[in-house]
């Protein structure tokens, strides 16, 4: 047989409103509103969300873990973009 | 525990150990030694590997075999809401058993082969599934004493250094203390009922005991895995460490009941602030996690003819997901 398994989906609920989606875990479905109604049944038993998000696995891009240091290496020395680069002198308050 | 620690990888062969080279084994475990979590695409050892791909399978497994010998009760609680309870504890199983494959194929192994491993009976799971529910006070004993054992072992595996599965470990002991609490509820109730009552839930307690005692493994002596997964942090505290804890907070819980512990041998150590047990029949444990347990055999033939009489479903729910897909290229 070709295709034993269902696709496997990422799952992303939203506790409550006003916090972004978060990842929870996955699950396999046929397709997309199999998926919703699994993570519901999976992830949400207990109403641990307001909101849910799925997505083919296979749709994220992601990047490389060992390629970290090289791929977030531009911003490691612009410490200019942090507040505590600049000196202001005590006596100027509210700054 | 859930797993036991008695089908743990190998050794890396010697393949893998040239592949990888000291520099990457040692900055490996310098980050679990920092407490650093180690997440699904970072570099591993394959051994590493293996061990969690055992263990958070025959974890999940152990929790969907777990479902049998409740469900078996589930058309005859004796009220609605009890009814209702097990069911719901039932499902949050299921659950347990979803959120621990999902962790696992992030390591790279598939949702198919992990349950054609469990279906063939190449993989292990908990030797506790393997005992009968009789009576309806079997479902309190469970809910108190097999959570109960699962909840001690389950709260150190939150602080496991593989990421998913530390982080559906978190989710799980979440939903473990209603199921440990609705089956001492239920124990309470039988106690305080009929003389009858009460001796059901005696019973219970005399068959569950050491099963539960044995759901944490081996002896640390006879436990030759334990070493490596405690460097890895996979594992926190030892097998007898965990026995100990549970036996020393199920003790008092037991004589609250009014129910007798069935270890005549069992004494507090004023000294050692801990109790004194008998020994666990190790041949008894070793029988059953072979195969040779009283419901071994029944409890996968049950989950092989779930598997297969739901295969229609797998096929028809794919064919129509085919058949909307192929039209909506067409549109
Ligand atoms: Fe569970
Ligand atoms: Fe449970």
């Amino acid at each position: 047989m070709t295709r034993q398994e269902w696709p496997l989906y990422e799952v992303f609920i939203r506790t409550r409103s006003g916090l972004s989606h978060r990842h929870a875990g996955s699950v396999h479905a046929a397709d997309d509103e199999m998926a919703l109604n699994n993570a519901r049944d999976t992830y949400t038993r207990r109403s641990e969300g307001v909101s849910i998000w799925v997505v083919r696995s296979d749709r994220i891009v992601a990047s490389d873990p060992a390629e970290t240091s090289a791929f977030f290496d531009p911003a490691e020395d612009k410490i200019y973009r942090h507040p505590t680069f600049y000196d202001i002198p005590d006596e100027v308050e509210n700054l | 525990m859930y797993t036991q620690g008695l089908d743990q990888a190998g050794k890396g062969g010697p393949d893998t150990r040239e592949a990888e080279s000291r520099a990457q084994l040692d900055a490996f475990q310098a980050r679990i030694d920092a407490e650093e979590k180690i997440e699904a695409k970072d570099w591993m050892p394959e051994a590493y590997r293996r061990t969690l791909i055992r263990q958070i399978s025959q974890h999940a497994h152990s929790e969907i075999i777990g479902m049998q010998p409740e469900g078996n009760w589930l058309t005859r609680a004796p009220t609605m809401k009890r009814k209702a309870i097990l069911l719901a504890k039932v499902q949050d199983e299921a659950g347990h058993g979803l959120y621990l494959y999902s962790a696992a194929e992030t390591l790279g192994v598939s949702r198919d082969e992990m349950v054609g491993d469990l279906l063939s009976g190449k993989a292990k799971y908990s030797s506790i599934f393997n005992y009968p529910t009789l009576t309806w006070a079997d479902i309190g004993a469970i809910g108190w004493l097999v959570d109960g054992a699962a909840i001690m072992n389950q709260i150190p595996l939150c602080r496991c250094s593989y990421g998913p599965y530390s982080r559906a470990m978190i989710r799980v002991c979440k939903e473990e203390s209603f199921h440990q609490r609705q089956g001492y509820e239920l124990m309470l109730t039988l106690c305080r009922g009929t003389d009858e009552q009460k001796a059901m839930a005696q019973d219970a307690l005399n068959r569950f005991w050491w099963p539960a005692l044995m759901m944490f493994g081996p002896n640390d002596a006879a436990s030759s895995h334990s070493a490596q997964s405690m460097a890895w942090k996979i594992k926190r505290f030892s097998n007898d460490e965990l026995r100990q804890k549970f036996i020393d907070v199920t003790v008092p819980q037991a004589e609250f009941l009014g129910l007798s512990v069935p270890d005549a041998a069992l004494w507090f150590n004023e000294n050692t602030e801990h109790y004194e047990h008998s020994d666990i029949d190790w041949q008894e444990f070793f029988d059953v996690i072979s195969g040779n347990g009283p419901c071994n055999r029944q409890r996968l033939a049950k989950r092989r003819k779930a598997h297969d009489d739901g295969a229609w479903v797998r096929e028809a729910a794919r064919a129509y997901a085919d058949k909307k897909a192929a039209a909506e290229a067409a549109a």
